[in-house]
């Protein structure tokens, strides 16, 4: 759901990052926040437990410009990708426009893709979304790790609809930034469909 | 799921003008405005050295979260949350089931002052949403009838990135 203010002429967006637990959520926004000018960038806020690993979420607020005279904002988050952690993931899906599912290209953790692809269907619709419409962009991430299953296993797998997908390996940025911009376009582009949110 | 959140000048104008009025008659150092998905709709007094978007966000997690605890209890929500520091406290609140109103008092404010004029301010701003969304159900689009969006083109999208 998208907050339009036409007294300050802003427009925000909230694009979620789902996924399973270590695919790389966070590793993304760091890239991003490290390689964003700091005057289009907040605070990234980062809820996390001793061990670093997501508690709640990571938080990061970015500024891409304008267009046709309105600020664009986008509200960058992450979920924390370990199972037990479903109650929070469903809190952080509301009021989203745009998500980003990351999958770990690990053969090892295939299973797991395939899970929290099927956990993000569920918490989405109990918002009232739909996967299957919904602004998404699927990140094949760790593509420099020895034992990855083959991109076209992974399509098959994780990319029913056939929305844009990216190769990556977040810690060095490849892929993160065109994930961005490619989810960033899609939200835009419903938005200018009228049927955001 | 709530339709897309649009605020024209006017109502925006009417909502900043509750807040500003909640400032001075709580005695409050800085008032906030957020909606549930964690934007910051207005803010008022001190906010000069506060993260207002980080703010929002943490205010959102934090209803959210406290949510999510009502629900598992059998309760609808908590619809007020109480912080209190060595010298500052925040007193959160939900009106209309949509948005949060934050306020932000030190000693020269007491709970009981904030709590009552929270509750006079959720009346009038409860009242001013209840017409923003009428507004935006007669508009289906959930955007504004003159929505700049309808006319961007695949170019104003690209050079955002350019």
């Amino acid at each position: 759901m998208s907050f339009i203010n036409y007294s300050s002429r802003e427009i925000n967006c909230k694009i979620v990052y789902y996924g399973p637990g270590l695919c790389g959520k966070t590793t993304n926004l760091q890239f991003i926040y490290k390689k964003t000018n700091p005057q289009a960038r907040g605070k990234m806020i980062s809820l996390a437990t001793e061990t670093d690993r997501t508690l709640f979420f990571d938080f990061l607020p970015l500024s891409l410009g304008d267009i046709r005279g309105f600020k664009t904002r986008f509200h960058l988050y992450t979920v924390p990708g370990q199972v037990f952690y479903d109650a929070s993931r469903k809190l952080i899906l509301k009021g989203v426009d745009g998500v980003v599912f990351v999958a770990d290209s690990q053969v090892e953790r295939m299973e797991a893709n395939i899970e929290s692809i099927e956990n993000l269907r569920l918490n989405l619709s109990e918002q009232g979304y739909d996967l299957d419409t919904i602004p998404l962009v699927i990140q094949y991430n760790k593509r420099d790790l020895p034992n990855v299953v083959s991109m076209e296993e992974l399509q098959k797998a994780l990319n029913v609809r056939n929305v844009p997908a990216f190769e990556a390996v977040a810690p060095e940025g490849v892929g993160v930034f065109e994930t961005l911009k490619a989810i960033a376009k899609l939200v835009l582009i419903e938005l200018r469909k009228g049927t955001g949110g | 799921m709530l339709p897309n959140l649009v605020l024209y000048e006017e109502e925006f104008n009417l909502v900043t003008d509750v807040i500003k009025r909640l400032v001075t008659s709580a005695n409050a150092k800085v008032v906030f405005l957020v909606d549930k998905n964690g934007q910051l709709i207005t803010s008022s007094g001190h906010t000069e050295g506060i993260d207002t978007t980080s703010l929002a966000s943490l205010t959102a997690g934090n209803i959210a979260a406290t949510g999510g605890l009502a629900k598992l209890i059998g309760e609808k929500e908590f619809s007020i949350l109480f912080h209190e520091g060595e010298k500052d406290n925040i007193h959160i609140s939900i009106i209309g089931h949509r948005v949060i109103l934050v306020v932000i008092f030190d000693e020269k404010s007491s709970l009981g002052l904030v709590r009552l004029r929270v509750k006079k301010s959720g009346e009038e701003l409860e009242k001013t949403f209840a017409e923003i969304d009428k507004k935006a159900g007669a508009d289906t689009s959930g955007l504004g009838v003159d929505s700049p969006f309808a006319e961007i083109t695949d170019d104003d999208i690209e050079n955002l990135f350019s």
